[in-house]
Formats: C-alpha cells, structure tokens, sequence
C-alpha cells in the first residue's frame, strides 16, 4: 500500500466540518470507561485507607482500656497482670544497640557512595548490590544467622545479639535514606568548598553532613521505627529466654522486649493475657506511628531548609 | 592542601571503606552460615526435600513441599490482590487526586507499611481468623467451581487468611513505588495525549502505564519478595501443617512460618538442620527476588523513555 492510500480509502471516515458537535456514542462509551476507571481508583483508595483504619481501630479499641500511667512503669506480674516497664526498657534497649552499630555504618556506607565511589564505579555498584541483596534476606533469616553466629558462641540468647539481628535489618535502611539525602546535597556546595581549598573530610563534616543531617535524622527515626517492631531476628536471637519475670537489663542475657511478649501470648493463645497483649501492642504501634509521623513532617521541613540554601 | 588534610581524607576514607565491607562481610556471613548450618540436611536428604510433603521430625522424615507450597500460593493470592488494587490506589495519587488530599491519603495508605508483623499477626489471629470463617461458606458457595475455594473448614486457620494478611502488608509497597513512578512521568506528555483528546483513562493506558510498565514490575517483584519472606504474621493464622491442600480455605504452612515455630524447639539436630535448609530456600528465593527487581528496573530509565516518546 503506498502511503496516503488509506486516507482516500473509502472505509477511512474524512473529516467533515458540517457535523454536529456532539458526542457520538463512541465518545460516550470512553467517557464511560473513563468515569468507571476514576471511581475505580478512587474506590481503590479508600479501600487501602480503610484497611489501615481496620488495624488501628481493633488495636485501640482492644488495647486502649488498660492503657494507664502504671501500664508503662510497672513490671509484668506473670503473663497476664502488672505492666509492660521491663519489656518496653528491653525493647528500647534492643532498639539502641541496634541504632547505634547500624546508624555510623549506615552513614558512612551513604558517604562512601556519595562521597567516594563515582556513579560508575564497579565497587560502588557493588555496594549498592550489597546493600538490595541484605534488604531481600527476609528477616527470619537474619535472625537464623545471628543464632548461629553470636547466640551459639555465647551460649545464650542475649539482648545484644537481637540488637545486633535488629541493626542487619536496619543497616541497609539507614545507608539508602542516608546516600539519597547526601545525593540531594547541591553540588554548589561542595564545589565552595573545593574552591576555598578546604579539605574532603573538612567538607564531609561541615559542610555536607550539616547540609544532609535533617534528612539523615529522618532516616534514622525511620529505620528505628521499623526495627522497634521487629520480632522475627529478635525471637531467634533472644525469645527463647523470655520471662516475663526477668526485669534485669544485662545485654548479655537473655531480655524481655514488647513483641515477644505479643508473639508469646498469642502463640500460646493464653485467653485471658489477650487483653494485656492488645495494651502492648497500642503502645507499640502508637510509637511506630508517631515516628513515622515525625519522620515525615521533618523530612519535608529539612528538604525545604536544604533546597532554599 | 592545609596541614593535616591528607591524613584526615585518609582517615574518613578508611572509615567510610570499613562501613562498606562491614556490609559486603554481612552478606557474605548470612550466605556462609546457612550452607553451614544446614550441611547436615543437605547431604541427608538432597535436592528430595523440596519435593517431599511430610516433616515428621521424630522418624527423620523431612520435607520442604507443603512449606514452598504454602509460600508460594499465599504470597502469589496477595500478589493478586494488591497488585491491582495498589495499582489504583497509585493511579488516583499521581493523577486523580488534589494536592491536598494526596498528601494526606498517600501517607496514610503508607503507613500501612509501617504497623509491624506481630501487630498483623495479633490482628489475624483474633480478628481475621473468625472473619474469615465467617465468610468461607458464602466464598465457596459463589465460587466453588474453583478447586482453590474448597468446602469450608472448621477453625479459619487457612492460607487463605495467611494470603490476606500479606495483601495488607505489601500494598503499601506497590501502591507507593507506582505513585512515585507515575508521577516521573513527563507533564508534556501527559498533557499532549490529552491535548489530542485522549481521555484520562486513555492517557493512563497509552502513556502512563507502557512508560513505567517495567518500574511497575520491579515494584511488584519487591513486594512479592517481601511476602515470601514474612513468618511473623504469618505463624499463628495459616495452621503450620504438613500436608498440602489445594483449597485455599484449609490450613497450610509456609517456610518462613515453620522455621519461626519450630527452630526454638527442635526434637533432633536432623530436624535443625532442615530448618535451616529451610532458610537456604528462603533466602536463594530472596536473592532471586532482589535481582530479579534489579534487572527489571534497570531497564526502566525515565530519561531514555522520555527521549524516546519524544522521538517517535
């Protein structure tokens, strides 16, 4: 077929500037698909707000009621009474180790990539490699490492080697957030910094950290929000030495922490702890949440301060 | 260079080198451990115990069949649902909703991500698990002619539940990832289909969706990998069995849920070994996963899309 044979085709329908400027029936049946597609994906959203709501309102409506100032600072009295002080001390314990091993790497693996490992360099492809394959280890799997790697060797289950399972977890976390945050730092100031002859590492501390550190925060408070919650690492690493008894805080044994004590009540489905269980995981998602809502107000505080600098 | 400055570049440089083999070293120690510690199952019982249903710990009898069964099919049933549904969810917050309500609904369907898996598994165990039961008559009544919606059973602790849970915790995933990738769609683009008199639909189908298609599937790829590997939420509502059921309705297991159930009570060494055979399978599919949304994803390049639609 030559080309333009198909416009003088008689089947091709020719533009006609005498019809009517209404909608033919084709036009209504896309506007139609169009319409549907619109309620659809808007049905859609509030189907996926609904579901959180879901969660949160059982969470609240079974756990607000023994929410109490005591519920925070007293210790359990067995599985079923007193409150949740000893595993909320565990758990921010847990929480600490892990920050402070999986932040400075984290960071600093962020700086090596933005810093020192140019966008085609085949070590930090590797890095970047890394750091997607140890986000893929599914949790349970860390958690089976840390047994073997740190629980074996010390022949207990210890509060520090779920700190340690809980920063693996967060380690990949922290370094992406911080590499994105430094990417974001403009070059403009690197290049001041080039320019007044400063050092790298002068410009790495007083220059781009300060730059990036709003940002950098906000990736923390994220990563330990995520970890907070973890169970699976910390059950391999540290469950098997639950007691709701054991108020001692020694990292090198065995510590209580909220989601064992959840996962523990709800394993054994022992009926009348359900209430206390619900109370623990309140305040546990109540801070989760909270964080990531700080989180998300101060990334978009610190990305204006940083854009408009 | 002033005084010091070589030293001090060393020094960072060092430190920021040491962060990122401490990583390398990390990933090397998880893949060292598990051939290690799972040794003693591999060479008992060989590539036979992916194909093999029972695990019977007190006769030796070990396989992995129903678990990868189990994993397989409930992550796949909450990939079929959240897919499209996180899907739409991105389509109405990159194109259909207003500013202002985009940034309260996209958060909140995020935050979904955020609610741990022991909270879901809590949430399942006492409120899904009844639900569903529930509802299981009604479900196999209407759709029965499948041989997934079986007759219902007696207790809701089914992969059904299990695939439901997992919906829950990977829609946020796709639903965000999506937004993202639709909104790095060009303005011009979008605008010039609709200045042809395209329909918004149209635009999504003919624009949007054929110029983020393989971001799209990285996304899906991602959220599939993070189901594969959930135990927590999983341990107490699928009803860890050793056999596999083609209905969805009756209990099954999954490999992630079996190892965070048994590894901490273990009858035999043989037995412990499994279980971190187990997490061999569990992580190769993990790493499979990874790579396969690495390799999806790089070839997604907003920048090569948008000069080709240009072009053409």
């Amino acid at each position: 077929m030559t080309p333009g044979a198909e416009l003088t085709s008689p089947e091709a329908p020719l533009f006609d500037p005498t019809a009517p400027l209404t909608a033919t029936g084709n036009l209504r049946r896309r506007d139609g698909v169009d319409r549907a597609v619109r309620v659809g994906a808007t049905l859609a959203a509030a189907i996926g707000v609904a579901m959180l709501a879901l969660v949160v309102f059982s969470v609240v409506s079974k756990g607000a009621s023994v929410i109490s100032l005591g519920f925070f600072i007293h210790n359990p009295v067995g599985l079923v009474s007193g409150g949740i002080g000893s595993y909320l001390l565990g758990t921010i314990e847990i929480v600490a180790i892990a920050a402070l091993v999986a932040a400075p790497i984290g960071i600093l693996t962020g700086l090596y990539l933005t810093e020192f490992a140019g966008s085609r360099s085949r070590t930090g492809q590797t890095l970047k490699l890394a750091l997607d394959l140890l986000q893929g280890v599914p949790t349970i799997v860390v958690g089976l490492v840390i047994y073997g790697l740190i629980v074996i060797p010390l022949h207990q289950p210890s509060g520090f080697a779920a700190g340690i399972a809980v920063a693996i977890v967060m380690l990949p976390l922290m370094a992406r957030s911080s590499q994105e945050v430094l990417l974001l730092v403009p070059g403009t100031l690197r290049e001041a910094a080039d320019a007044l002859g400063v050092s790298r590492w002068r410009t790495v501390l007083t220059v781009i950290l300060p730059a990036a550190s709003g940002g950098i925060l906000t990736g923390a408070i994220l990563a330990i929000a995520r970890g907070a919650g973890e169970t699976a690492p910390v059950l391999l690493a540290d469950g098997s030495g639950f007691n709701p008894a054991v108020t001692d805080l020694n990292p090198f044994h065995a510590i209580p922490s909220i989601p064992i004590y959840i996962l523990t009540i709800a394993d054994e489905a022992i009926p009348n702890a359900f209430a206390h269980a619900w109370g623990a995981a309140f305040v546990l998602l109540v801070i989760i949440l909270v964080a990531n809502v700080v989180a998300r107000a101060l990334f978009v505080r610190s990305r204006g301060k940083m854009l408009a600098s | 260079m002033r005084g010091g400055g070589e030293t001090g570049d060393l020094v960072l440089y060092g430190l920021c080198a040491l962060a990122g083999l401490v990583v390398l070293a990390t990933l090397v120690e998880v893949v060292y451990q598990l051939i290690g510690n799972s040794n003693l199952a591999i060479g008992h019982f060989g590539l036979g115990f992916l194909g093999h249903q029972e695990w019977n710990p007190h006769f030796g009898r070990l396989g992995a069949a129903t678990l990868i069964y189990g994993t397989v099919v409930s992550s796949l049933m909450a990939l079929v649902i959240a897919g499209p549904l996180g899907l739409s969810i991105a389509i109405y917050l990159a194109m259909l909703a207003s500013p202002r309500v985009r940034s309260v609904v996209g958060p909140l369907v995020e935050m979904l991500a955020a609610v741990p898996s022991i909270i879901y598994g809590l949430w399942g165990l006492v409120v899904l698990v009844p639900f569903i039961h529930s509802i299981e008559p009604g479900l196999h009544n209407v759709l029965g002619w499948i041989p997934l919606f079986g007759p219902p059973q007696t207790t809701g602790f089914s992969i059904f539940t299990g695939g439901l849970v997992l919906t829950f915790m990977i829609l946020p995933i796709i639903s965000a990832l999506s937004r993202d990738l639709f909104l790095t769609v060009p303005r011009e683009l979008r605008e010039g289909a609709m200045a042809l008199g395209a329909t918004q639909w149209e635009v999504i189908r003919g624009v949007v969706l054929p110029s983020t298609i393989s971001g799209v599937s990285a996304a899906m790829v991602l959220a599939l990998g993070r189901a594969l590997g959930e135990a927590i939420a999983l341990s107490f509502i699928v009803g860890d069995v050793s056999q596999i059921n083609v209905s969805l309705f009756a209990p099954g297991a999954t490999l992630a849920e079996r190892m965070a159930n048994e590894f901490l009570g273990t009858s035999s060494n043989l037995e412990l070994a499994a279980l971190w055979y187990c997490g061999l399978i569990l992580l190769v599919i993990g790493l499979i996963t990874s790579l396969l949304a690495r390799l999806i994803a790089r070839r997604f390049d907003v920048e090569r899309a948008y000069a080709r639609a240009v072009a053409v």
